[in-house]
């Protein structure tokens, strides 16, 4: 815990460099919203170990939207869950918004979601979008106000008294989202949210996603195993190997591409950098950045 | 309106289904052999329908409207039975309190602690293997020296404390089986929301533990009564169903419809029971989702 102290002067100077490098959405001095450095993360011991993530380094900057893409055990997943101190890591630091992850955790600075919904089925829709509202502390009339602000984000405002068993996989995720965003974190990390669901359902929540993200301006970690979300929904896509688990290639996508509408899909730049992302997942060397 | 017709169709086939066993049993004495069926010499494979052995079913209801004994002034059979029925439910009330509390902390001690659950789990169920008739005087005998601390002891707390000891035993088993039953999704939640152990239990795990609690204390709630009805014989204590049942069945050659009386309240005590946990579940409905679900 001690290194964890000279972590900020370094994030400090990464953020600079990052604002320069992106020209993204974060003004200059803000801090990043996550900073890995070095980070390793070993399960099981001795001749059972296994390797799930070697000196990995990334940074996202403030309302960036990074995908980690990867075939099954490349540890994207891992180094997800070790943002949100819902695991520790092996070796190397790990900052949100130049705070320990722990801390990150316990002042609520992230809103997750997962592959699975999970809503808890005992909690009506609107209960359940109010739930870390509740947990920490809101006042009744201020949750009822922003439970229904959220459910009109993603438009379930006429099943805010219905169960979750009675929605469809579409809806219950919808309604995972709005409860990740309830308090408003300038950071979401999204494991596999959409890797349940059904092509067209798919697309129609990556839109809103979209949306929903430029109104908050939230920076996003968002984990997949599909090439074409990855490029359609990031401003930079994180490409990982397994055995041992670690970043191989970084692909940014090009500015033709941030309009993310329906017409971005058939965009010739779109089949490039989608082309670019495959290439760097099979290992091919063809250069990414050109086509940046 | 469909689901009061289903209630009332449960309710039908519940009368349905004592009619049937009312019927095979009458079916039974007018067609069995009065000695019964036997393998062999000795082996009974089907009972005696001798009228001694196996009064009609009309004879049992109406023995429970006559006077307990011929003696003058005797109240009715039906007034002793229920009255032995509310004295023995009082104490399997108390026996299934007692049970659960102490179910449900030893199943949150050992959800709590592993080293808990590794050192108990097994002790919780090699008490269910001691018989009961071997118990009772332990704990009479232990019951009596609270008298030495000014506390008096009675018969009655001893056979609720063996009640107890039984109906303890499904709640702590299916409790911490509920208890460890939240997907590790809602788990990493609690957790992204900071929330330490005593919340969590509250948000999550009790919640979650519901659909495997309400069966849990359904065996409960029969095992407090089965506890209560054969403690009141070993422990020796008079006014309930239990003593009733051996008095009884000593007047079985003269009045042979007489000991079916007792029986009948014992069934009696064990469906009020059943019903106050069907109630505790009506009340728990929210949380049954994942029953329905699953």
């Amino acid at each position: 815990m001690t290194d964890l102290s000279k972590t900020p002067e370094k994030t400090a100077q990464k953020t600079a460099e990052q604002a320069t490098d992106q020209a993204g959405p974060a003004p200059f001095g803000t801090p990043a919203a996550i900073t890995v450095t070095g980070v390793d993360r070993v399960f099981g011991k001795r001749k059972r170990e296994v390797v799930a993530l070697s000196a990995v380094d990334l940074t996202v900057a403030a309302g960036e939207f990074v995908s980690l893409i990867g075939p099954s055990g490349c540890g994207k997943s891992t180094l997800l869950r070790l943002v949100a101190d819902l695991d520790q890591p092996s070796g190397g630091t790990i900052a949100v918004f130049d705070k320990s992850a722990e801390q990150a955790r316990l002042d609520q600075d992230y809103g997750i979601a997962f592959q699975q919904a999970g809503l808890l089925p005992w909690r009506t829709v609107a209960a359940n979008v109010e739930l870390p509202l509740k947990l920490h502390g809101a006042g009744s009339a201020e949750r009822k106000a922003r439970v229904a602000e959220l459910l009109d984000l993603v438009g379930l405002t006429d099943f805010a008294k219905s169960r979750p068993d009675q929605l469809s996989g579409g809806m219950q995720q919808r309604v995972a989202i709005a409860r990740a965003l309830a308090e408003q974190p300038r950071l979401l990390l999204m494991d596999e949210p959409f890797g349940a669901l059904d092509e067209i359902t798919r697309e129609r929540l990556q839109a809103e996603l979209v949306r929903i993200c430029r109104e908050t301006g939230a920076a996003v970690l968002f984990v997949t195993h599909s090439i074409p979300e990855a490029v359609f929904l990031s401003d930079r896509v994180v490409v990982m190997t397994p055995r041992p688990g670690r970043i191989t290639d970084v692909v940014t996508v090009p500015e033709t591409l941030r309009a993310r509408t329906d017409a971005t899909r058939d965009h010739a730049d779109f089949l490039h950098t989608v082309a670019a992302v495959r290439a760097a997942l099979h290992g091919g060397h063809e250069p990414a950045e050109d086509l940046a | 309106m469909l689901a009061a017709l289903q209630r009332a169709r449960s309710v039908l086939l519940g009368l349905l289904g004592l009619a049937v066993l009312a019927a095979v049993w009458d079916l039974y004495k007018a067609f069995g052999p009065d000695d019964g069926v036997r393998v062999g010499d000795r082996l009974l494979v089907l009972p005696r329908a001798s009228d001694l052995a196996m009064p009609h079913t009309w004879e049992v209801v109406q023995r429970l409207g006559e006077p307990v004994t011929s003696l003058p002034g005797a109240g009715s059979t039906l007034g002793a039975v229920v009255d032995a029925s509310l004295f023995t439910l009082a104490i399997a009330t108390r026996g299934f309190v007692i049970g659960v509390v102490v179910g449900l902390v030893l199943a949150l001690l050992m959800s709590r602690v592993r080293i808990v659950e590794s050192a108990l789990l097994p002790w919780i169920v090699l008490s269910q293997t001691v018989p009961l008739i071997a118990l009772a005087p332990l704990v009479k005998r232990w019951g009596s020296e609270f008298d030495r601390l000014g506390y008096i002891w009675t018969n009655e707390q001893s056979v609720a404390v063996i009640a107890a000891y039984l109906a303890f035993f499904p709640v702590a088993v299916g409790a911490l089986r509920g208890l460890k039953s939240a997907e590790a999704t809602h788990l990493d939640l609690m957790r992204a929301y900071g929330l330490g152990w005593w919340r969590t239990l509250f948000t999550l795990r009790l919640p979650s533990s519901v659909p495997f609690l309400l069966p849990a204390l359904r065996l409960g709630a029969a095992s407090a009564v089965i506890g209560t009805v054969v403690a009141e014989v070993s422990i020796g204590l008079r006014g309930g169903i239990g003593r009733m049942i051996i008095e009884y069945a000593q007047s079985a050659s003269s009045d042979p419809a007489k000991p079916w009386a007792p029986i009948l309240g014992a069934v009696a005590v064990g469906l009020v029971a059943a019903g106050v946990v069907g109630l505790i579940g009506l009340l728990l409905r929210p949380y049954r989702t994942a029953e329905a679900t699953r």
